[in-house]
């Protein structure tokens, strides 16, 4: 017990010290664009409150933890927040590891990389070496290669394997899952909560675990569920604890990424696949329809093959993706009605406040909902893929009760 | 001819379209999520004790009700994007 509260102490004093060691970044004039008189004017001029980059800034990936910027009396920025290292493959300049606090939130060059970010989009735009096309194909907090000038280098291609946000929250997510579950099976081990009571987390484990054994698998799988039972638990717990996470304020947005979901999708065809039987072709190449249905039939099975983990992914990543922008446009609000005029932004913020923390719960919900949904689904497809055929599994004759 | 033409490249008919895409498609959840409503509750005033199973039920068919009118909201912000 003071052990867990040392612990979870030292947690939080680590946690502090890595913020406040990343937190010094006041916006320097540094060598990223050679054209000192436009940097000089962003500064001066205060900036409306764009929504989009601030929506789109919190939704999509980023080479740091990014936790809150504030103007100190010589309307310089700094920004508090965790810079995270940058790995860079370049087939002509080699391997490149550094933080990701060198870029200065993408007003600086280093060893000649550059984040995009719209003000370095604008100046391309502005001095005519970019179109205007060109540089809406630059994707925001990007890194790319740049010759001694600043510019975009046309030669050199550079590969990031960067440790970025999502990435470093997947780590997390992945180590308090397998930390939670070893710890807890150690204690069954043990043979605590199996000749005994069960105590502590093991309380909540067995509900959640119960829950998908008995609701989710023995249903759809009958009594081949043992098999999949780690892969669909493996699933429920990782979405769920990426789902949480990412709820928090200043965390990345895990799930919501499309290419997170697109490889949760793609193991789960493939287990959909693994464990499909002959009877399950069947079906897709020689559904059991009229003749005349048929030729419609089968081009519809086929593509039914993809579609379901397709809408796997899109559902995932569609409701993750749509609660934290809904989220960020009503804090967002306030901050459009302030560009009206003062008084007019702080008097909508109740409302705002009200309504975010009504979203908040309902994405709560949908955190733990998305979860179970995908694993149901999982395994409502899987048991689909392995049903033998209609006609001999055995049936029961129930006597008739009057 | 031209202020045709002028016409429809200024103003932002992609942004439109995304939005009155993704307004038509909270219509349809808000109906088919309806449905389930009134489904359940007729169901829980007929046999009280089924409450606990028809919630499970309704929320998880709301759920995928609600996922498909979301693949009609990103369709309609890839049609403000891309």
């Amino acid at each position: 017990m003071i052990v867990r509260r040392v612990k979870s102490l030292l947690v939080a004093a680590f946690s502090l010290f890595c913020l406040s060691v990343a937190a010094q970044h006041p916006g320097e004039n540094g060598g990223a664009i050679d054209n000192e008189a436009g940097k000089g004017e962003a500064k001066e001029t205060s900036k409306k409150f764009d929504a989009n980059e601030v929506i789109f800034g919190h939704v999509l990936d980023a080479h740091q933890f990014h936790f809150l910027s504030y103007k100190d009396k010589e309307e310089r920025v700094h920004h508090v927040g965790i810079s995270l290292p940058v790995i860079l493959y370049s087939p002509q300049r080699g391997f490149e590891a550094f933080s990701s606090a060198n870029f200065h939130h993408g007003e600086a060059r280093y060893k000649n990389y550059l984040l995009v970010t719209p003000e370095y989009k604008e100046y391309l735009i502005k001095n005519n070496v970019y179109t205007e096309e060109q540089a809406m194909k630059l994707q925001n907090e990007s890194i790319i290669a740049t010759d001694e000038n600043g510019l975009p280098s046309s030669t050199v291609k550079v590969y990031d394997f960067s440790l970025t946000r999502n990435v470093v929250q997947m780590i997390l997510a992945l180590i308090v899952l397998v930390w939670i579950m070893l710890s807890v099976a150690k204690r069954y081990r043990r043979g605590q909560g199996v000749t005994s009571a069960p105590k502590g987390l093991q309380n909540a484990l067995e509900i959640v675990i119960t829950f998908v054994r008995d609701d989710v698998a023995k249903p759809n799988l009958g009594h081949k569920y043992r098999k999949y039972m780690p892969y669909l638990l493996t699933v429920f717990f990782f979405i769920l604890i990426n789902n949480i996470v990412g709820l928090i304020p200043g965390s990345a947005n895990v799930t919501g990424n499309i290419a997170f979901t697109l490889v949760l999708g793609l193991i789960s065809f493939l287990v959909i696949l693994l464990s499909s039987n002959k009877h399950y072709w069947g079906h897709i190449f020689n559904p059991p329809v009229p003749g005349g249905v048929k030729p419609i039939m089968i081009p519809v099975e086929v593509l039914g093959i993809f579609t379901k983990p397709i809408a796997l992914i899109v559902r995932l990543f569609a409701n993750m993706i749509a609660g934290h922008i809904i989220i960020i446009c009503l804090i967002s609000l306030i901050f459009i009605f302030g560009n009206l005029s003062n008084g007019v932004g702080w008097g909508f913020s109740p409302v705002s406040i009200a309504f975010t923390v009504f979203i908040y719960f309902i994405e709560i919900l949908v955190a733990f909902l998305q979860a179970y949904i995908f694993t149901n689904l999982t395994a409502v497809f899987i048991g689909q893929a392995f049903e033998g055929s209609h006609d001999d599994v055995n049936h029961h004759e129930d006597p008739v009760i009057v | 001819m031209s202020l045709l033409t002028t016409l429809l490249s200024t103003v932002p008919f992609a942004n439109a379209g995304g939005a009155i895409g993704a307004g038509l498609a909270a219509i349809g959840a808000g109906l088919g999520i309806g449905q389930i409503g009134r489904g359940a509750v007729e169901s829980i005033a007929r046999q009280p004790e089924a409450v606990n199973d028809i919630r499970a039920n309704m929320i998880l068919t709301a759920a995928l009700i609600e996922g498909v009118a979301l693949f009609a909201v990103i369709a309609g912000i890839l049609a403000m994007f891309v």
